[in-house]
């Protein structure tokens, strides 16, 4: 396949009405159970991961399993409705590990053909999460964090997402020989990091000499760990959208209903034409996260669309969070409003799975330029 | 699409081999059939269909090699004119003017802006006054911007008939006879050194009231139905990745690596991410609308198109060195259908200043999305509710 020429026919880059449905379905249920009070409140509590939110999902909506085949116990949709749900899950930076179970292991899984986790992460019952470090870039080297010696494991990963809540972590790692593998773990040391986004608490993963099951070695590894950066790089520009998407709704809306110097601010025009821009700004952000989720769903020049999709994503969302904060003024600085914890998830998602700058060199290594 | 259309469009294409039938009339009986504007109704080149099913009649057309008119040449009529004179012309306007529009018989023209009208049309003041004994109505004033009226059959012309009201209540649509005595067209010469577009004197103009749109004094909303459809494309096609300008400016790069610095392909590879966010916007923005009517939407298309064509052009200039301080011809011309992707580097990087400009501005786009799609509050205005004749210009 040329990259430089072959257009990306076909791509349907609206949403069907089952998408519109699902999406209704995962909003409603949000809206009463991650309301953004009880959200701001968790990421001070023990336990940062809202555990019976994610059964909501897993077990009222069934949104864990979309892009899982139905005899593995999965729904038999795909990615494209995945990202509805991530959109949504953005939009109300809910604190669930949908991200690191539905997507990155997920996906890594699915790539390698497994069938016994696959079936338990499907309907939720167990969560899984990619031991890799969360800014990973897809088109990198193989992790070299954890080593195979004499059948153990041995190592430490940094930033990793929703390894806190999981059950099972995927762990890349290196066997004496050089060889790449895939490892499935249980028994690894998950302690909490102080992150930056405070509703997607990083882990560090520690293993010393532990047990894993082999997944996949050689080639067959580095493919699923590709699958994997590919598709959460790709879907996490839906994360993203529903993140901008919320930055820009909850701001014109204050924009209306805020007054100074006897009239609502959203009338001047220096805010007016900011609000406009950001507009467009969320309208091209929602066709390229389509495109994403719809090349990776094709497999239609995957890793192309997810580096443009995290090429352009990320500083989308870091604008529109940015956007908010200021346009909200002194209320969009405080810590009771929730305009922090959007700016903290898309600062953090644009460095995540590699920030612009390297898709971008990826863009240009695809296409000659 | 229904079997009774795909079957219209077989018969026609029976009848009329697209290879050999001359283009005017394989359009003529292209309108004749009622395969021109699908949703326009029967005998004026439509059937009454849903609009949705246009996209699939010009896609079953296109992959016959069916003929098409020029959209440099004909855009105007198409695009403009045609949905103006289906939404607000008696059927005797109608029957007269739509079927020669379709073939290209007849080229069109607009004449909207002035010297001093054009961020704000409504202020116009090209006077139409009507004559007592005929009826007929006698227009004086300045048109500019006028694309194509040096090559114009026909015009799409609004003037101001009520000076004592307030502006937007006062004016009058009209369809006017370019070939009439009375109209003197001046080229309008640009930056680039050609002249595009054009001045229009309008003296004495004698127009039938027959040739009016709607109602008199209702020339404000007449207009809004040609504004709405400006900025929809014409029976548009998926673009491609690379299809536009940063399409020129990433071959200029692959073929001359010795043209290359980290910081310009920086630039680049920036430029080339959201020239393509702004395709895949315009791709997702034709398949919704394929489907129903134009909105606002179409605003952040262009502004954002307007943007990229800037940056992508001047990036261009830098990227060629001293080759970038040359231009091709400063030489007066009339071109015919200026196309930014074949015109010099030079050309591409002034041409595109128009972009921002042209069509209505950036910031007058800005305030639509901001007023009509995000609702925010509309700008205070000062003129609304004062006579035209004594608004200060």
């Amino acid at each position: 396949m040329n990259a430089t020429t072959t257009d990306q026919g076909g791509a349907d880059l609206g949403y069907s009405e089952v998408e519109e449905e699902l999406r209704a379905n995962v909003r409603a249920l949000l809206a009463e159970r991650a309301p953004a009070n009880a959200t701001l409140a968790r990421t001070e509590a023990e336990q940062t991961t809202d555990l019976a939110l994610w059964r909501a999902l897993a077990g009222e909506l069934g949104v864990t399993g979309l892009p899982v085949p139905e005899e593995l116990g999965g729904a038999g949709a795909s990615w494209r409705e995945t990202a509805v749900v991530l959109e949504e899950l953005g939009r109300a930076v809910a604190p669930v590990p949908f991200f690191g179970s539905c997507v990155l292991a997920t996906a890594a899984l699915l790539a390698l053909g497994e069938r016994k986790i696959l079936p338990q992460l499907a309907s939720g019952e167990a969560i899984g999460a990619l031991a890799i470090p969360f800014a990973s870039a897809p088109g990198g080297a193989f992790p070299a964090d954890v080593r195979v010696s004499q059948g153990l494991l041995s190592g430490t990963v940094r930033q990793v997402a929703d390894a806190l809540t999981a059950d099972v972590l995927l762990v890349p790692a290196v066997a004496a020989d050089g060889t790449a593998e895939l490892y499935a773990v249980t028994g690894a040391l998950v302690e909490p990091t102080v992150s930056l986004d405070m509703t997607r608490q990083l882990a560090v993963v520690t293993l010393e000499e532990v047990e894993g099951i082999l997944l996949a070695s050689g080639s067959e590894a580095a493919a699923a760990l590709d699958a994997a950066l590919e598709t959460g790089a790709a879907l996490l520009a839906s994360e993203q959208l529903g993140v901008a998407g919320w930055a820009l709704t909850t701001t014109v809306a204050y924009a209306k209903e805020r007054h100074q110097f006897g009239r609502p601010i959203g009338g001047f025009q220096a805010v007016k034409h900011r609000l406009a821009d950001l507009w467009v700004l969320v309208t091209q952000l929602r066709a390229v996260a389509r495109a994403g989720a719809d090349a990776v769903t094709r497999d239609a020049e995957r890793a192309l669309y997810a580096a443009l999709a995290q090429a352009f994503a990320s500083g989308a969302a870091v604008t529109a969070t940015e956007e908010a904060v200021q346009l909200h003024g002194g209320i969009g600085f405080t810590w009771e409003h929730p305009a922090h914890l959007y700016l903290k998830r898309a600062k953090s998602a644009s460095i995540a799975l590699g920030t612009a700058d390297r898709h971008r060199a990826r863009i240009a290594s695809l296409t000659h330029l | 699409m229904d079997a009774e259309l795909s079957r219209a469009i077989r018969d026609l294409l029976d009848s009329y081999d697209p290879a050999t039938t001359p283009v005017a009339e394989f359009l003529g009986a292209r309108f004749d059939a009622g395969l021109a504007w699908v949703h326009f109704p029967e005998g004026l080149g439509g059937r009454s269909a849903p609009r949705s099913v246009q996209q699939e009649v010009n896609d079953a057309f296109a992959a016959a090699g069916a003929p098409t008119l020029d959209i440099g040449r004909h855009g105007i009529g198409l695009g403009m004119a045609a949905p103006t004179l289906l939404a607000h012309g008696s059927d005797e306007v109608r029957r007269r003017f739509l079927r020669p529009l379709w073939t290209g018989e007849e080229t069109w023209c607009q004449l909207f802006s002035e010297p001093g009208a054009g961020s704000d049309l409504a202020a116009l003041g090209t006077r139409a006054v009507q004559e007592p004994e005929t009826g007929d109505w006698i227009v004086d004033g300045q048109k500019v911007w006028t694309s194509l009226a040096h090559e114009a059959d026909w015009a799409i012309l609004v003037t101001r008939t009520d000076p004592d009201v307030p502006k937007h209540r006062g004016m009058t649509y009209f369809v006017c006879d370019m070939h009439a005595p009375g109209v003197e067209v001046r080229p309008l010469r640009q930056a680039t050194g050609e002249a595009e577009f054009n001045e229009v004197f309008l003296t004495g103009v004698r127009i039938p009231d027959a040739h009016r749109l709607g109602a008199v004094g209702d020339g404000w909303r007449v207009a809004q139905t040609t504004l709405m459809n400006e900025r929809v494309a014409i029976g548009g096609h998926a673009e491609p990745r690379e299809g536009g300008m940063i399409g020129v400016v990433a071959r200029t790069w692959r073929e001359h690596p010795e043209l290359h610095t980290p910081a310009l392909k920086d630039a680049l590879l920036r430029l080339w991410v959201d020239a393509e966010a702004a395709r895949l916007t315009s791709e997702r923005l034709r398949q919704q609308l394929a489907a129903g009517q134009p909105g606002p939407e179409g605003s952040a298309a262009k502004l954002a198109f307007a943007r990229l064509n800037q940056q992508i052009s001047g990036l261009e200039l830098e990227l060629l060195g001293g080759e970038g301080l040359e231009y091709h011809d400063w030489t007066f011309r009339r071109p015919a259908n200026p196309s930014m992707l074949e015109g010099s580097p030079g050309y591409r990087y002034l041409r595109a200043k128009g972009n921002s400009i042209e069509g209505g501005t950036s910031e007058i786009l800005r305030g639509i999305i901001a007023e009509r799609v995000l609702g925010l509050p509309q700008e205070i205005r000062v003129d609304k509710d004062v006579p035209w004749k004594d608004l200060p210009r």
